[in-house]
């Protein structure tokens, strides 16, 4: 599928002048990772040794970073990244029956995006919600007491936000 | 001249429509030619009541919620605007609401009161007393104020602050730091996302303190990705206090220097151990440091570092203000102070409750909390985070204080308490317990990157009914290596909510309290 083909439309020169415009800081490269995955929605293939030659480490070495950290991705997400928490304060009030209903209403597996490329569902351990579980995260807002017909509302505004 | 009207900008009151409840007041007043003065707090904590919106009057703030955009128009037609009482929604004054009332806020207390942004009113309400004075101060005097008012770290591991920075104040080096750990990954925890939606000029002027206090002259705040609204208000109060003098090359005109920068996390819980979080910073993976060197003596690019957590930075304002001896009044033991509570979980009336050290879980869950949002009675609490022990209905009445709860191989952390009601499984919150340290585990110690995994495994065995009794000795002595062996926290306290849930719900596991003894 063309959507989760890496380096598919990275601009390089704009991908030069983020790693540029980085390489000063003291402990650069997650400042770096961020600006990269927050402008192409995740961390390009190409962007490996374009990193490492700028910080002087290893293709390995940020390779290393890239992939230890829950929230760099190396592929292309959907349109929409959907959290939903799966800490002990949300399961004391139902986040496991929220999870099991998420992945079948949306027919896929964390880490993993729907076929018409609309929602990328991820699991999160706590986004600082708890008195007010469960929690589901949509792009850089929260949502709290999301029972599954809430859960379906969320994702029918979504679908409906792509297809406008 | 016209009103002013509060409503939450915090992330939970966010998380149940606080910022579409704003707008349709801000269109209700222009509808009805209404002038008002919309200012979005931080939230009180009283989540339960959330969105919660006020109304200054003459005779103080007016509290109405949970307030839905539906209900606007109405509290409109019932004259809110001058904190009318007559709707359905309205609450009295807020200060007066007995969740908040019967409160001992000290680092909290300007959460949910002023604007988050305004240094005006900070310094209104308090802000910046506890700068002005430790400016004034030797290095050597601050650092034993902090020393004599009993501050332990909040972040869990409740290491006296004050002994931290004596040893950051004694080193000699050409650089020195100042970390804030913001990287709050505890389930059932949000005290420090509150304090850096609500109020971040405390954290700011608490770093400022330390930084002044022991001779570093740059701070980072470490902030976990998952709080994108707290990085917003952080990044914009740190640019109003630079430009206020308030950080800089000569903070306000003292001729000291401390200059701030916060950085974001990427989702790894193991990164808010003190020294992953320093790899981390470093642009590194977050893996384990072996200590010694303490941080304090090689911490942040090889430098002496103050690595405190948001609580216990946040709170060092405030003592500077009164003083050592003020702050230590309040708690019991050698736990002094107060700690803001976090409940969570399974509450009907959850949120932010801080209190001196020494109340009891009976209190939190029962008096402030109302019992369970299910209705049904309340069979296990972790406290302390994922890390934390299960604790049982017969030990509600334990004092929280750090050396009460360690007695019985449990801890307070950072003051998460999780509430579940009858319907819980033990043995799946055991599992989960594992099967958490396993997905967050760095790897470098065997016990911790292993012995997770492991600990999944036999727990599912136990579930099943495989071997059931040797299963459940092979996952005690599971625990044992781990507890003993690891490398830090994570490793090293996974078993207590394992062991806890063991203990004291062994029926869970299919066996006697006999049998899991």
């Amino acid at each position: 599928m063309s959507l989760h083909h890496t380096g598919a439309g990275i601009d390089g020169q704009k991908l030069k002048s983020l790693v540029d415009s980085h390489a000063a800081l003291p402990g650069a490269l997650l400042p770096m990772l961020h600006a990269i995955q927050d402008e192409f929605g995740h961390v390009p293939e190409q962007a490996v040794p374009v990193i490492a030659r700028s910080l002087n480490l290893s293709r390995a070495e940020v390779h290393g970073v890239i992939t230890f950290y829950h929230h760099f991705r190396t592929h292309a997400p959907g349109r929409h990244v959907v959290q939903v928490c799966r800490a002990e304060a949300c399961q004391s009030v139902g986040a496991a029956a929220l999870e099991a209903h998420a992945k079948k209403c949306l027919g896929i597996d964390f880490h993993e995006t729907t076929a018409d490329g609309a929602v990328t569902l991820e699991a999160v351990y706590c986004l600082g919600n708890c008195a007010l579980g469960p929690s589901v995260r949509v792009g850089d807002d929260v949502i709290g007491r999301v029972s599954p017909e809430r859960f379906d509302d969320i994702i029918a505004e979504l679908r409906a936000e792509v297809a406008a | 001249m016209s009103t002013r009207i509060y409503v939450p900008i915090d992330s939970s009151a966010l998380s149940l429509g606080a910022g579409r409840v704003a707008k349709a007041i801000a269109d209700e007043a222009a509808r009805r030619g209404i002038a008002i003065e919309l200012v979005r707090n931080g939230s009180r904590g009283a989540f339960f009541l959330e969105p919660m919106v006020e109304v200054q009057t003459p005779a103080g703030r007016m509290a109405y919620g949970p307030v839905q955009v539906k209900d606007v128009a109405s509290l409109f037609d019932a004259g809110f605007i001058s904190g009318g009482g007559q709707h359905g929604l309205s609450l009295g004054p807020a200060d007066e609401i007995p969740y908040l009332k019967n409160q001992e806020r000290l680092t909290s207390a300007r959460i949910g009161i002023t604007d988050p942004l305004s240094l005006d009113d900070y310094t209104a309400h308090g802000g910046y007393e506890g700068l002005k004075n430790a400016l004034a101060m030797s290095g050597a005097d601050v650092v034993k104020e902090v020393t004599d008012s009993g501050l332990r770290g909040r972040g869990g591991a409740a290491f006296p602050t004050g002994i931290k920075w004596n040893t950051v104040l004694g080193a000699s080096a050409d650089q020195k730091y100042v970390v804030c750990n913001a990287d709050e990954g505890d389930s059932g925890t949000f005290s420090d996302r509150m304090i850096m939606e609500g109020d971040p000029y405390v954290l700011i002027e608490g770093m400022t303190i330390a930084g002044i206090a022991v001779g570093a002259t740059q701070g980072y705040i470490y902030l976990r990705s998952e709080y994108p609204h707290a990085f917003a208000t952080l990044k914009e109060a740190i640019r109003r206090a630079r430009a206020a003098g308030w950080l800089g090359q000569d903070v306000r005109g003292s001729g000291k220097a401390f200059e701030l920068e916060v950085r974001l996390g990427a989702g790894a819980y193991i990164c808010g151990e003190e020294t992953s979080l320093l790899e981390s910073l470093e642009g590194k993976r977050g893996i384990v440091r072996f200590k010694p060197p303490l941080p304090a003596l090689q911490g942040l690019f090889g430098k002496p570092t103050v690595i405190n957590n948001v609580i216990s930075l946040a709170s060092v304002p405030i003592i500077l203000a009164r003083g050592g001896a003020w702050y230590r009044d309040y708690g019991m033991g050698r736990s002094r102070g107060t700690l803001p509570f976090q409940l969570t979980g399974n509450i009907k009336r959850g949120g932010l409750v801080e209190k001196a050290f020494g109340l009891t879980l009976n209190e939190l869950i029962y008096d402030f909390g109302g019992g369970t949002l299910s209705g049904r009675p309340v069979r296990a609490v972790q406290v302390g985070g994922p890390l934390g022990a299960y604790v049982p209905a017969s030990q509600f009445d334990v004092p929280l204080d750090y050396e009460e709860y360690a007695k019985r191989q449990a801890m307070i952390g950072h003051g998460g308490i999780v509430v579940f009601d009858d319907t819980v499984d033990m043995s799946r919150m055991a599992r989960y317990a594992m099967e958490f340290c396993a997905i967050e585990s760095c790897g470098k110690c065997t016990p911790c990157r292993i012995g997770s995994t492991r600990g999944v495994e036999v727990i599912d065995r136990i579930i099943a009914d495989e071997q059931r009794g040797k299963n459940i000795a092979l996952l005690q002595s599971l625990c044992d290596t781990m507890l003993n062996g690891s490398l830090c926290a994570l490793g090293g306290m996974a078993p207590y909510p394992v062991l806890s849930a063991l203990n004291h719900f062994p029926e869970d596991f299919g066996i006697s309290k006999t049998e899991a003894a």
